[in-house]
């Protein structure tokens, strides 16, 4: 039996098939390049550039603006155009720095050859500070800086090493590719994380649909026992941080608490490649590989992408966006965000484009709740939905504290499953965000 | 504008899962017990079970359009089920208007006066059948010779009958068959008749996921342990749990009526309970009731208590403290 | 006979044991409270809006009968008439407030602000604004999905299938705020009423620079600042590319209306002006919705009379 969390759960088809067999690709550098100040959860990114400034790939443009926040570096070389707000993908406006780019210079130190370099013999401390120079962000698409969760509260300790290669959103290949193409460096980036935790013991998830990634991993670990390569059963949100504990160690995050207090810290494969050349190679975090997929597109691919590029230029990489309605989805198609706004760039968190054509994604008409209990079923949370959303639409904060809406992690799987269609986590979700509202005043 | 951009809140896919196609699954699972009826009993089972949905469909249709205006509901097969299991409920040979009757109250009284589908608080085929029983008792409890049956008394009013009266059950189950309930041949509503079909049908629902296992086990496996203790302490006295299982409504409440979706509760736990309420009301009312069968009872009974079991029992959390 | 009279006379019996069991019970268990609450209650209108900060009427009543001054205290359904009995009554200075109504600062109908996307989740506002900018390019007007209109006690705004915009019916309109706090975009204001319903305001809350707005919707206000040099009383202020008017200073004289470039300044319930300097300004009829900007004229007549008429004693 493989492993898997203990409860609710659902099996979406997962459609890695259309870029599954693309190999990683680098991407042109595009004329310029817009990066956002704010591409990690916490304080935005202070700009330290200013128009007309000269700046090198890998220069700091701004420094982060408090302890929960990341630095950010150019992407590229060239000269600042503007320090100013641009258009997010959610067509809101965002501060943003602007580069055009001219030539691909680098700043000094940063090694930009293939070699491995395995050693590592930094003091954790250090390692952590490298990390937080770089701007290093959970690269899954939750954005929280590494640094913090590197930096163990005191009277608790790490026990475990968790690396997510779960990707257990539909469509979405990113993780695996690195998986199979960077397997070595990965690697080298999970014991360097462990170093700087000073645990024994790392596991790296990989859901079971993923056999070559498991084998190709298993084989370079081959007889070594402080990192393990843990088969997952598929089943979505396997990637969920609780979730993920729950199925490699059996340990449940209790409500209300930190993955910490179970001894477990979660860091994404993409995170452990990251950390790899910010570490191994003095390189920053300024690209990362993002899928380009759905069953529209012509030619899907996984690219290696400099942050700030628009996802127009993506798109029209792989073959243009087709004909009639569309959903473009930064993320995968369970937890991503659809964009208005194509222009906007490619960010730290941005593990895939997906293309969903309008008679995919189209909601079908809203039903009445026949009290199936699919959605209760289905919720790895052990929440009721059907409760929440319910209570959530009627703005009875007090009992949808009372049946935990805190706890809900935003997985989606509720609406998934409810065969009436309703939109249960669209209330959920600002029920929580209410109630999160109440208890932190509460609190305060 | 070359392309309409289409934005959502995630998720952006959805499942397979469609109101109107888990209720064609439980329309396709009540086929084989269909089919085993019409054989049994003739034609007359098909026409009556097609009346009782026109009538559900009707009824549903017109107030709806007329009198919650709200749209047009008919479409997602809910009205058929209930028509289909109403029909299932009664004898083969009662009078077209009766039935008629009885689809107004299922629909008209049971369901749309709580607001329609996923309101109601009662089962409403059952409420459409135990307003029947009432109303029209005598046409409700006769029942014709089925095949080869030797009575036309149901096996369950007959042994009833006859351990009033003092007759030890070895001499009830000479005139009984355990193999022929299985199959379907002793007489009976026309859809209870073959436990066989029945559980066909529950297995294929439980294939389709339309269903989870807790109530049909917990109604059954309660109604066993409970005939099985009744028999073992006074064996001449009370039938059977292989009899009991087999007979009455047992299988098509536990399979179809117990597990309607709006009327049972939302959590595992809470289901286990409304179906062990389920059987052992059963049980008594078979046992020691006026009626020869509770299980419409049982599951009505049951049903009001739901929304106490919604509120009270919660199902497991994730990383929810340790009880002490 | 016999049974009939057992029967009335056990019933009767019955009554009588009962109702000394209520009235020892009611005695026992009564709870002391200012009997002027009730009255106050009695005669506040019994809405149960929120407008006035308390749950409902109940607990605005016990307010206003424990606090010495209530000068903080006002409920705009009832308006001044009421506080001023409710004052009298109590023996306090009554507080006094002029009377407001909700204003739509949005005239972004579907054919002055085309849609570039089409949203497909949980027909709300407030998902919406959640989730992403909006359907169209301007990302500050109106949703458009009627979070309004589902808290509006009295019914007094409505959703214009025609322009997409919700339209506020100033007669059944109580200034209660509900819909003030629904919008998550706070399009909606509370402002001065006016004789006749007449009214003057800057139909816009787009922040964006003025060629920017001016994309995403003809009628945008452009921040230019024109209106705020033309005011005689100082109402207009611009701030962040937006033109405001502080209704409690406007007087009416409708000069910003004229010079405004985009007819994002609205006029409502004023006779019509003289051909000479009518410019694109519908005439609007007195009492009636938001007078649209031009490329809105035709839609207008059509919804004015549904609006107006429902529910209207």
């Amino acid at each position: 039996m493989l492993k898997t969390f203990p409860i609710g759960g659902i099996h979406p088809a997962d459609n890695k098939k259309w870029s599954a067999g693309a190999a990683i690709q680098r991407f042109a550098l595009p004329e310029s390049v817009s990066i956002p100040l704010s591409q990690h959860i916490g304080a935005p990114a202070v700009a330290c550039v200013a128009k007309g400034d000269k700046v090198l790939a890998g220069q700091v443009i701004a420094t982060a603006g408090g302890f929960v926040s990341s630095n950010i570096h150019s992407s590229v070389s060239g000269t600042v155009t503007a320090v100013d707000t641009i258009v997010g993908a959610n067509g809101l406006r965002v501060p943003a720095v602007t580069i055009k780019v001219e030539g691909d210079e680098w700043v000094e130190g940063v090694d930009l050859s293939d070699t491995l370099i395995s050693e590592c013999n930094l003091e954790p401390k250090a390692i952590v500070e490298k990390i937080a120079a770089a701007g290093i962000v959970g690269m899954g698409g939750a954005t929280f800086p590494t640094q913090v969760k590197l930096s163990v509260p005191p009277g608790k300790s790490a026990e475990y090493l968790i690396i997510n290669g779960v990707e257990c959103e539909p469509y979405l290949t990113a993780d695996y590719r690195l998986m199979l193409e960077k397997g070595e460096e990965l690697l080298v980036g999970v014991r360097i994380l462990a170093r700087a935790l000073g645990v024994k013991k790392s596991f790296v998830g990989v859901e079971n649909n993923k056999p070559d990634a498991i084998a190709r991993l298993q084989k370079l670990v081959g007889s070594a026992t402080d990192v393990e390569i843990v088969p997952l059963k598929v089943q979505y949100p396997q990637g969920g941080e609780k979730q993920l504990i729950a199925a490699v160690t059996g340990r449940q995050v209790p409500s209300g608490a930190l993955p910490i207090d179970t001894g477990c810290v979660v860091q994404n494969v993409g995170t452990a490649y990251a950390v790899y050349e910010a570490v191994q190679k003095n390189k920053p975090l300024v690209e990362r590989i993002v899928t380009v997929t759905g069953s529209a597109m012509q030619k899907p691919a996984n690219l290696l992408v400099r942050i700030g590029t628009p996802i127009s230029s993506l798109l029209a990489h792989c073959g243009g966006l087709p004909e009639g309605g569309v959903k473009v989805i930064g993320g995968g198609p369970m937890m991503g965000r659809a964009m208005s706004n194509i222009e906007a760039p490619v960010m730290k968190g941005s593990s895939g484009v997906l293309v969903l054509r309008s008679e995919e994604t189209l909601r079908g008409e809203e039903g009445d709740c026949i009290r199936c209990a699919k959605c209760v079923d289905a919720c790895p949370m052990g929440l009721e939905p059907y409760l929440l959303a319910n209570v959530s639409k009627q703005k009875m904060y007090d009992m949808a504290e009372q049946h935990f809406i805190f706890d809900c992690i935003e997985c989606g799987c509720c609406t998934y499953t409810c065969p009436s269609n309703l939109p249960l986590l669209d209330y959920l979700r600002l029920g929580k965000a209410e109630v999160m509202k109440i208890m932190r005043a509460r609190k305060a | 504008m070359e392309n309409k951009m289409i934005i959502s809140p995630a998720p952006h896919v959805h499942g397979p899962n469609k109101t109107q196609r888990l209720m064609l699954d439980v329309l396709i699972a009540l086929v084989p017990a269909l089919v085993v009826s019409t054989v049994v009993y003739g034609l007359r089972v098909l026409a009556l079970t097609l009346f009782s949905v026109c009538c559900c469909l009707l009824f549903e249709w017109f107030i709806q359009r007329y009198m919650l205006r709200g749209k047009l509901t008919i479409n997602n097969l809910s009205a058929v089920v209930t028509g289909v299991l109403l029909a299932f409920n009664l004898p083969v040979n009662i009078p077209l208007w009766m039935v008629a009757i009885g689809a107004l109250v299922a629909i008209g009284v049971a369901k749309m006066t709580f607001g329609g589908l996923g309101k109601n608080i009662f089962n409403p085929a059952l409420v459409g059948r135990v307003f029947m029983l009432i109303a029209f008792p005598v046409a409700m409890t006769t029942f014709p010779e089925a095949a080869d049956a030797i009575s036309g008394a149901t096996p369950l009013t007959m042994a009833k009958e006859a351990l009033k009266n003092g007759v030890p059950v070895a001499e009830v189950m000479q005139s009984v068959s355990i193999k022929d309930m299985f199959i379907g041949v002793e007489s009976g509503s026309i859809g209870e008749i073959s436990a066989l079909a029945l559980l066909l049908g529950g297995l294929y629902l439980l294939w389709r996921r339309v269903i989870t296992w807790h109530i049909p086990v917990a109604v059954l496996g309660s109604m066993g342990i409970f005939s099985l203790i009744t028999w073992l302490i006074a064996p001449e006295a009370y039938m059977s749990p292989l009899f009991h299982l087999m007979g009455g409504g047992a299988m098509l409440g536990a399979w179809f009526m117990a597990t309607d979706y709006v009327t049972s509760p939302m959590t595992p736990k809470g289901s286990i309970i409304f179906g062990v309420g389920v059987g052992v009301i059963t049980m008594l009312v078979r046992l020691w009731g006026a009626y020869p069968e509770g299980m419409s009872f049982a599951i009505l009974i049951m049903n009001s208590v739901v929304p106490l079991l919604d509120k009270y029992i919660l199902p497991k959390r994730f990383g929810a403290p340790a009880k002490k | 006979m016999g049974v009939l009279g057992y029967t009335i006379l056990t019933l009767c019996v019955l009554g009588a044991v009962l109702a000394a069991v209520l009235y020892f019970v009611a005695q026992k268990f009564k709870v002391e409270e200012d009997p002027r609450i009730d009255e106050v209650e009695k005669m506040l209108p019994g809405a149960n809006c929120g407008g006035c900060g308390f749950a409902g009427c109940r607990g605005m009543a016990e307010a206003l009968v424990k606090n010495d001054d209530i000068s903080a205290l006002y409920c705009p359904v009832g308006g001044g008439d009421v506080m001023k009995a409710v004052a009298d009554y109590l023996g306090k200075a009554a507080p006094e407030r002029e009377p407001q109504v909700a204003v739509v600062r949005c005239a972004g109908s579907c054919a002055n602000r085309p849609r570039t996307n089409q949203f497909d989740g949980a027909p709300s506002c407030a998902v919406v604004a959640a989730t992403y900018g909006g359907e169209t390019g301007c990302t500050f007007g109106c949703l458009g999905k009627g979070d309004c209109t589902a808290v509006c006690e009295f019914g007094a705004i409505t959703m214009n299938s025609e322009t997409g915009l919700p339209e506020v019916d100033d007669e059944k309109c109580t200034a209660c705020g509900a819909c003030v706090k629904a919008c998550p975009k706070g399009v909606i204001e509370l402002r001065k009423k006016f004789p006749k319903s007449r009214k003057v305001y800057v139909s816009c809350v787009n922040k964006d620079k003025g060629g920017v707005a001016r994309k995403s919707c003809k009628a945008a206000c452009i921040g230019c600042g024109k209106c705020a040099k033309v005011c005689p009383f100082g109402a207009i202020t611009v701030e962040n590319n937006l033109a405001f008017i502080d209704s409690t200073k406007c007087r009416l004289c409708r000069k910003c209306v004229v010079e405004c470039p985009t007819g994002a300044i609205v006029e409502v319930g004023f006779p019509a002006r003289k051909p000479a300097e009518e410019g694109e300004k519908p005439a609007a009829k007195p009492a009636t919705k938001p007078a649209a900007p031009a490329t809105e004229k035709a839609a207008a007549p059509a919804v004015e009379k549904p609006a107006a008429e429902p529910k209207n004693e």
